[in-house]
């Protein structure tokens, strides 16, 4: 028997996103699921009742008809007190939970003896967890949609041009914090053609700030920022001073900012003053992304957009509804992601296995008991390892030229002597007539080493066909043996010597022209 | 013509084929290399067929057995495919090798040569030798022949005890060396010649079995070295300079294309001979002797759409072909999509590991056929450093050579062997059918890796899919 899904349609004012779209239904019913969606879940994601049912999965005509079938439950938004009420007991729910700030919310999901992962509560410094991470997810949407927003409250281009009309600068961005939505706000802000300028309290990420296209403004004083996790932690009084400077100086050069700096469980820190504000130039934006946590700049109105100072100060805290297709669709797939992981049978049932890292830290509720916080996940050590055992890789080998050292003078020395005992064996018990077919033997093996070690590594095939070719030079043996001017008194077995002679010209002829031939038709593929 | 004149026109062919030789040093000199050897040979077969040697009237049998050899030759010339050149060459060195016996025995039983004391016993020496080479080469370049063109399994055929059985080996032929050079008329030696010869085929073909498939990079360029060898052994024979200098410079090319190969590969050339990788001490499982070494983590496969999206998107691309591309013959759709990313002005270029595919070289062949430009395909040390720059690292059709356990793990079977640093690359790609370790049996970290995506599926349909989507 397949397990049910229900979708129910978020009641949280103004969110707009919904927990799967119909492209992921498809995928989930070929997991083995049943999937339910309540009706006009997703019309403010633009996915209407008709594309779900031709996905595949059922219209609930009410939440409550919903809830009360759903074995799992996918939300996007924490459930309220009326939803929790109508929570089957043992079903499972998958949303968005903030444990830590909502203790009420963990006792009465908890009372209802049901199993919760809070999809917030993921383990993200697990490799294989990025695929479920909708922070991750939602986050880039939202740093997005903040320049797109920045972007409507300003008044030029963002990039630069020369038109007809007159040069037109382009627009100056400073983002500060360089998390996933700052970094999604660079690589946006950037690819409309702003100057971008950001800041982060981690120095590890100027790196990943240049490769979107930003340049790192650094704070001018030393102190390292990382508090575990990849989020931030507060700083120092003396930190915080050098960092306002900088701000300060920011904020009078450049058009537009957008803040993202949060700290978890506290509210954001104020990184732009009133001043600052009135520092810049009329018609400026600042996109406040941590409005919900009070926000960066003083002057926030969390939910607003409002001018002061003549700067527009945009205070949203729905950006990722402002996305909502994009950003439901990027949620459904890490659901789907989870769902996967919690059924590898892939028959539709799920698996709440708490020996998995991952699992384990999402469930924060397990058949009614509280599971949160889970212990810290063992850091997968085959993935450290073996870097700290690198070897030092062997000598540059590949011998294009030269090889590439000296031989040692005791591996010369023993050379030497078999050469030299060699030569002098030979020299010793060979006749003279030998011994010049020999020199020139010896010679034309140093001319070939010579020759051959110039010969570049993509030309090795045509250096074989060719060479190939050469060889049949033993045709040469073939000819003289085939009818040798004889004196007459010398018998010898003609006739066999004839045939085999004319089989190795054969066999000779055929590598000749074959070789030669083919080396031609290669060489004349090589085009610059 | 006079025997001065003969000897000097084997001069200037010696000359012409050294110059042949140093014209493939780079791709504009390489045509009018293969031309010098072309008019070398013309040069040596005619002051031989016009020389003191040759008789009126053995002209019409030379011209009509070089015809007929000439035909077939070019007509294989011509209808090979490009795929198939590893078998050519394999399958043309056994041509030398069978000509070089058939010499040997004419040459033998030629009673109208004669010498005395050490000289004849000198004779008999380059005789036995030069059948000995000519019948190894032979019997081992049709079983390389067999094996490249899949009508042998690749799998190493490894008999117990293959090293003793080689060593009685080479003790009988010393033994019938001995007996052969102590045979006072033709007929005597004929038995110890006979039984040498039979005894070095067999030699050949056990050597060529215990062999694997990606070890044949170094089976065919040493066979191309022995034809050489038997060429000079030749012209030791008949007192023949010409061969001797040719043969040598085979030879020794050969032997150096060996050698590359196996630095290529970090291993020894005795120990890619004695055959079997890992097989040699009997500790067939790799994985247990590492521990640590067992790749963690999971494969993130992705379909074509995802590859022609995070090709548009790139900036610089680095494309590794390996043995699949050839086998899938995908060369010709790479090349289209390499043409439609540089046409959008992406930076793609070529990465070409020198032990890829079955002989020296195969790759860059392959895609010259393919009109790929030379000039962006790189060789490993000109492009491993390029890596971290780049955006997008497409693997096909190789495994071994792009294995970073080669550098990050020294229990690895394949430790030290220089490989492509493929996984410094913002995202690698790797097209595989399967999930199945290479060659060498050693599992690959790489495809475990954070930024390595598998792309499965045969590489030329998967190819072809992914130029659709990039064209749409």
């Amino acid at each position: 028997m397949s397990l049910l899904i229900g979708v129910p349609r978020e009641v949280f004012a103004g969110e707009k996103r919904v927990a799967t779209v119909p492209e992921v239904v498809e995928k989930l019913i070929k997991l083995g699921f049943k999937v339910i969606v309540e009706t006009g879940a997703g019309d403010s994601a633009n996915s209407s009742d008709d594309a779900y049912r031709a996905a595949g999965a059922e219209i609930a005509e009410s939440a409550a008809a919903l809830w009360s079938g759903a074995d799992m439950v996918f939300k996007v938004r924490a459930p309220n007190d009326e939803e929790v009420g109508m929570m089957r007991e043992g079903s499972t729910l998958i949303s968005f939970i903030w444990p830590a700030q909502s203790p009420e919310l963990m006792q009465k999901l908890a009372a209802k003896k049901v199993t919760v992962l809070a999809i917030d509560a993921l383990p993200r410094q697990l490799s294989r967890a990025q695929k479920m991470d909708a922070l991750t997810s939602q986050a880039g949407v939202a740093g997005y949609r903040a320049v797109i927003e920045a972007a409507n409250g300003f008044g030029r281009f963002f990039n630069g041009q020369i038109t007809a009309a007159g040069k037109v600068p382009p627009a100056k961005v400073f983002i500060a914090g360089a998390g996933v939505a700052g970094l999604a706000a660079i690589g946006t802000a950037a690819g409309l053609g702003a100057i971008v300028r950001a800041n982060d309290t981690r120095a590890e990420v100027a790196d990943q700030v240049k490769s979107l296209g930003g340049e790192f403004v650094k704070v001018d004083y030393e102190e390292e920022g990382s508090g575990g996790g990849g989020y931030a932690k507060v700083m120092s009084e003396g930190f915080q001073q050098a960092q306002r400077e900088m701000y300060a100086k920011q904020a009078r050069e450049v058009d537009i900012i957008i803040t993202t700096a949060l700290i978890p469980g506290k509210p954001a820190p104020k990184l732009i003053t009133a001043e600052m504000v009135q520092s810049m130039k009329p018609g400026s934006v600042i996109v406040d992304m941590a409005a919900e946590q009070g926000g960066n700049c003083e002057l926030t109105e969390p939910g607003q957009a409002v001018v002061k100072h003549g700067v527009t100060i945009i205070g949203y805290t729905d950006l990722v509804s402002r996305l909502a297709k994009q950003s439901s669709t990027l949620y459904a797939t890490n659901l789907f992601r989870l769902t996967e992981e919690l059924c590898k049978t892939k028959d539709g049932q799920i698996n709440v296995n708490m020996e998995d890292d991952a699992i384990r830290g999402l469930t924060v509720i397990k058949d009614g008991e509280i599971t949160w916080p889970a212990p810290a996940p063992k850091i997968p050590v085959a993935a450290a390892k073996p870097a700290a055992a690198a070897v030092p890789v062997a000598k540059k080998s590949h011998g294009h030229g030269e090889p590439s050292e000296p031989m040692s003078p005791k591996n010369m020395a023993i050379m030497f002597a078999v050469a030299g005992a060699l030569f002098w064996l030979i020299g010793a018990y060979a006749p003279i007539a030998f011994l010049g077919h020999f020199t020139v033997f010896v010679l034309a093996c140093f001319i070939g080493y010579m020759v051959v070690w110039n010969v570049k590594p993509a030309l090795h095939t045509p250096l074989m066909s060719v060479t190939n070719a050469v060889s049949s030079i033993i045709a040469i043996g073939a000819l003289v043996q085939i009818a040798p001017p004889l004196a007459a008194d010398i018998v010898r077995p003609d006739a066999v010597i004839r045939w085999l002679a004319i089989g190795s010209i054969v066999l000779a002829t055929i590598n000749m022209f074959g070789g030669f031939a083919v080396t031609q038709r290669m060489l004349e593929m090589f085009r610059k | 013509m006079s025997e001065s004149l003969a000897t000097v026109s084997y001069l200037g062919a010696a000359i012409l084929f050294i110059l042949c030789l140093g014209g493939l040093s780079n791709q504009e000199t390489a045509r009018r290399g293969n031309l010098y050897g072309m008019i070398g040979m013309a040069i040596a077969v005619l002051a031989t067929v016009f020389g003191p040697r040759v008789a009126s009237m053995g002209l019409p049998w030379i011209i009509g057995s070089m015809v007929v050899g000439g035909a077939i030759g070019v007509y294989l010339a011509r209808v090979v495919k490009m795929t198939q050149m590893p078998e050519l060459v394999a399958f043309m060195h056994s041509l030398v090798g069978l000509a070089a016996c058939l010499v040997g025995f004419a040459s033998y039983i030629d009673t109208s040569i004669t010498f005395t004391g050490a000289e004849k016993a000198i004779h008999e020496i380059e005789i036995y030798v030069g059948i000995l080479i000519g019948a190894v080469t032979f019997s081992g370049s049709v079983i390389a022949f067999g094996k490249l063109s899949g009508k042998i399994g690749g799998k190493p055929m490894l008999l117990p005890g293959r090293h003793f059985i080689n060593l009685i080996g080479l003790l009988v032929v010393v033994y019938f060396g001995y007996a052969f050079l102590n045979a006072h008329t033709v007929a005597d030696g004929m038995t110890p010649l006979i039984v040498m010869t039979v005894i070095a085929l067999l030699f050949g073909i056990h050597m060529v079995m215990a062999i694997g498939g990606a070890d044949m990079p170094v089976v065919v360029s040493m066979l191309n070295s022995y034809s050489g060898w038997a060429a000079a052994a030749t012209g030791f024979m008949l007192s023949n300079d010409l061969l001797i200098v040719t043969g040598a410079l085979v030879g020794s090319s050969g032997a150096i294309l060996s050698y590359i190969m196996c630095s290529a590969m970090n291993r020894n050339f005795i120990s890619v001979i004695a055959g079997g990788f890992g097989s040699d001490g009997g500790t067939p499982a790799p994985k247990a002797a590492g521990g640590s070494a067992e790749p963690a983590g999971e494969v993130s496969p992705i379909l074509a759409v995802e590859t022609a999206e995070l090709l548009r998107e790139a900036k610089n691309v680095v494309i590794v072909p390996g043995y699949g591309m050839a086998v899938a013959q995908a060369q010709h759709t790479v090349f289209e999509i390499t043409s439609f990313l540089r046409a959008k002005g992406v930076n793609v270029r070529f990465a070409i590991h020198p032990v890829a595919g079955r002989m020296p070289g195969h790759m860059n062949v392959l895609l010259a056929e393919a009109k790929v430009p030379y000039d962006i395909v790189m060789e490993m040390d000109e492009i491993n450093e390029d890596f971290p720059e780049t955006d997008v690292a497409m693997v096909i059709g190789a495994n071994d050579i792009v294995n970073p356990a080669a550098q990050e793990d020294p229990t690895s079977p394949i430790a030290g062997m220089p490989v492509l640093e493929v996984w410094k690359a913002k995202t690698t790609i790797v097209m595989k059918r399967s999930m199945a370790s290479g060659y060498a049996g050693v599992d690959n970290p790489l495809f475990y890796k954070e930024n390595n995506r598998m792309l499965f599926g045969d590489a030329k349909k998967m190819l072809d899919e992914v130029l659709v989507v990039l064209k749409t």
